[in-house]
């Protein structure tokens, strides 16, 4: 983890996002939310920048980001992938669904393909059980799957 | 523009009601006639649902659609195109709704606008083929009152989803928004608060504790600086009332923070809200920068002196944070962990400050509650809960959708009337309740009347109003050690049999489903259940074994087959089944071996096909790719 290098820009984008809250210990859910929506992710070397800004411990940061399951300390892919297995979409089936997108992509859950264009993810219920089951890539909803679909999904986003 | 008074929102409710007036007329009264601009109609509207559910069936291109065919056919100016919140029918959706006929489309396709446009708003003729189609009698129905999934329904909560424009504060006024604050503010606090009490309101996210008693302890803690906080943190699975009303009226849990507020002498709110919810958050914002704007959040509102105004708080995916102490800390900027009570929140809660916490859907029931008197809302309900609840039906149900039912109506009513029975035409097996917190219900609790007194003695609890309905294929064992996962991965991990206790279950209950399971596990399993019910720090782990409990109590001759037998009746435990293909069946078509991922099956064409069992990773592809009915699965 510690090898990945953060550009100083992006460094500096940091510690404006920090100082935006007036560096307030209590606003750190909502510096990370934004860091992680300019960035794409928390590594390391981002939460110790957090840390100084807010004169808390690197620790209290990395306590944070790993307890909620929103924030990432890994880049996701091109494309993120995540499979609802909220109570709605689990009976009608997402499980197989999970699996087959496992398969075909050769990833597990949390991981990036080698190429970085797809990355796994697992999301309780986005609410539309009604379409059950559902997976979500990018900002588009695909529902009513069917294992058998996933292949084809996969492939539309052959570039 | 700031309103300075009550007589000033008057007036705007007053000119604001007009635009709504032909929505509101053909609410209460349809015609079968189909209305249109060529038989003299002077003005139409279209409502397009613009709730999460429907938006992942493109309805927003639905929108533009039809914002390009009215242009095109010159008729913009006399029809509108009004995008509501969740009609509910999720099932069907996305929905459409013609006013002023109040015709109901179902499953509208961004294609079928142009043929909704010439043919039912310029022509006056509706779309038959888009009308919802009763599954049982086949007669297409044109206006959603008389169909079965709204027939039973009382839509209090949910008053105005689907029905106004929550993106403009004018429509949620034009129906009394904001009138029950405006007569607050003008009465004793004391006396509000008595209203709220005397309604029987009860907390709508899960334990049921009387909101005006609540509200009456927050009011005790004297301090400058205190909070009302709306916890928005529907972390539970398969429910998304929350989310619909905050998409759909997101004033009416404004206006009810702010008489909250009134009445326990706090001025700051805070609504916490997860971060999976873009749109209600996008909603939320909107409506509170139109209140600032109409001065009905902060300084001096309505010329009463009483000051109040809202933030909104993010969370990042936590279930645990929906307990009302985790929920605080996260707000603090934290780990989500909850703390011992006392000191309860009332006392001492964000920051220290004295702090009132409550559900969203309690909420959106305090103003509707002032505007129509506390004995209207307690003559609806059953003797202890009163008023309405809105469950999310999800599962294996035909009418998959959001309700809202009088406490006291049954699951028969809620499954089978409302909710149009099991999809497929399959065995009823089970239903859950109160998501990972809950229970599984059979056959035997579906008359009793739902309130939250009859659930908890079922075994079960009201939770948040998730309510997923199972069938013959669902294997409860299974669904036990779904919520189970659910709980392990969710929980924070401060108290020991929470974080240690449950894992140990989840690793019987992966050995029960591998067909591994010991004779002596279902005991222990109860043991274990029994004892993290009455340890656990917080509400998440002394309810997590009630899935495990529930369906220990009402399923447990499954558990015994998985563990004695090796028999999963249900087929869904994949170590304890066997695929093969019926030789007599197969045609050799080789559509099997085509789809098999495991590259299992040979056989040469025309001739039958064979499994081999040792690279058989059981995926069930063979069985949902042949269209003979070959596969055995034993």
């Amino acid at each position: 983890m510690s090898e990945i290098k953060v550009s100083c820009e992006a460094l500096r984008k940091v510690e404006e996002i920090c100082g935006k809250f007036n560096n307030d210990p209590g606003e750190l859910i909502s510096i990370l939310h934004e860091t992680q929506n300019t960035l794409g992710y928390l590594p390391e070397q981002v939460q110790a920048v957090i840390a100084r800004c807010l004169g808390i411990p690197p620790q209290k940061v990395y306590g944070v980001v790993t307890f909620y399951s929103f924030f990432s300390m890994v880049p996701k892919g091109k494309y993120p992938v995540s499979v609802c297995l909220g109570t709605a979409c689990y009976v009608r089936g997402s499980d197989k669904v999970l699996e087959e997108f496992k398969r075909v992509l050769g990833i597990e859950v949390g991981e990036t393909t080698p190429d970085g264009k797809f990355s796994l993810d697992c999301l309780r219920c986005v609410g539309a059980c009604g379409l059950a089951p559902v997976a979500t890539i990018g900002e588009k909803v695909y529902g009513r799957l069917n294992p058998s679909d996933i292949k084809k999904i996969v492939e539309e986003f052959a570039d | 523009m700031i309103i300075k008074s009550p007589d000033a929102l008057e007036s705007i409710r007053r000119e604001a009601a007009k635009a709504l007036c032909i929505r509101e007329g053909s609410n209460k009264e349809s015609s079968a006639e189909a209305a249109g601009l060529e038989k003299g109609t002077p003005h139409m509207q279209i409502l397009c649902c613009g709730g999460t559910g429907c938006k992942a069936s493109e309805s927003a291109k639905i929108v533009d659609n039809f914002h390009a065919s009215l242009e095109a056919h010159g008729i913009a100016d006399k029809v509108d195109v009004v995008v509501p919140g969740c009609f509910g029918f999720c099932e069907k959706g996305p929905i459409v709704k013609i006013i002023p006929d109040n015709t109901f489309y179902t499953a509208v396709r961004p294609s079928d606008v142009e043929e909704i446009v010439t043919s039912h708003i310029i022509a006056g003729a509706k779309v038959e083929r888009l009308l919802y189609q009763d599954p049982v009698t086949g007669e297409h129905i044109s206006d959603s009152k008389h169909m079965n999934f709204y027939r039973k329904q009382l839509r209090i909560a949910l008053r105005n989803c689907g029905f106004i424009n929550p993106e403009d504060i004018r429509e949620y006024i034009a129906r009394d928004g904001y009138k029950a604050l405006a007569d607050s503010l003008s009465r004793d606090s004391l006396d509000v608060l008595a209203d709220i009490k005397a309604s029987g309101l009860r907390g709508r996210g899960g334990a049921g504790f009387p909101t005006g008693v609540k509200w009456e302890i927050a009011r005790k803690f004297d301090a400058e600086d205190k909070y009302v906080v709306c916890n928005a943190d529907e972390g539970d699975p398969g429910a998304f009332m929350d989310r619909s009303i905050m998409e759909g009226d997101p004033n009416s849990v404004i206006e009810a923070m702010m008489i909250c507020g009134y009445c326990i002498n706090a001025h700051h709110g805070l609504i916490y809200i997860r971060a999976e919810y873009p749109l209600a958050v996008h909603r939320l914002q909107i409506a509170i920068s139109q209140a600032r704007e109409y001065g009905l959040l902060g300084k001096n509102i309505l010329g009463s002196g009483f000051d109040f105004d809202i933030q909104i708080r993010y969370g990042a995916g936590a279930f645990v944070c929906g307990e009302e102490t985790a929920l605080i800390h996260s707000m603090e900027g934290k780990r989500g962990e909850p703390t011992l009570k006392p000191p309860f929140p009332a006392e001492a809660g964000y920051f220290g400050h004295p702090t009132n916490v409550n559900n969203v859907e309690t909420l959106a029931n305090v103003p509707i509650i002032l505007t129509k008197g506390p004995q209207w809302f307690a003559s609806i309900g059953t003797e202890k809960s009163k008023g309405t609840k809105v469950f999310a039906l999800a599962g294996k149900i035909n009418n998959v959708g959001l309700i809202e039912v009088p406490m006291g109506t049954t699951l028969r009513e809620i499954i089978y009337d409302i909710g149009g029975g099991v999809k497929n035409g399959k065995k009823f097996k089970a239903v859950q309740t109160g998501g990972p917190s809950g229970g599984c219900l059979t056959e035997k609790h579906l008359d009793i009347p739902i309130d939250y007194e009859s659930l908890a003695a079922a075994g079960s609890m009201m939770g948040s109003g998730g309510m997923i309905v199972m069938d013959e294929d669902d294997c409860m064992v299974s669904v036990a050690k779904f919520f189970l996962e659910f709980t392990v991965g969710e929980s924070c991990g401060k108290c020991t049999p929470c974080r240690i206790g449950n894992k140990r279950m989840l690793e019987i209950l992966d050995r029960i489903t591998d067909g591994r399971g010991k004779p002596e596990d279902i005991e222990t399993l109860e043991n274990l259940a029994k004892t993290i019910k009455d340890t656990a720090l917080c509400g998440l782990g002394q309810t997590s074994p009630n899935p495990v409990l529930s369906t220990l109590a009402n399923f447990r001759e499954e558990y015994e087959e998985h563990v004695n037998d090796h028999v999963c009746r249900a087929r869904k435990c994949k170590s304890l089944l066997t695929y093969s293909i019926d030789p007599s069946l197969c045609k050799g078509c080789s559509a099997c071996a085509r789809g098999c991922p495991a590259e299992a099956i040979s056989g040469e064409v025309r001739k039958p096909f064979v499994i081999n069992p040792e690279k058989c990773i059981r995926c069930g592809m063979c069985l949902s790719r042949c269209k003979f009915g070959a596969i055995k699965v034993i």
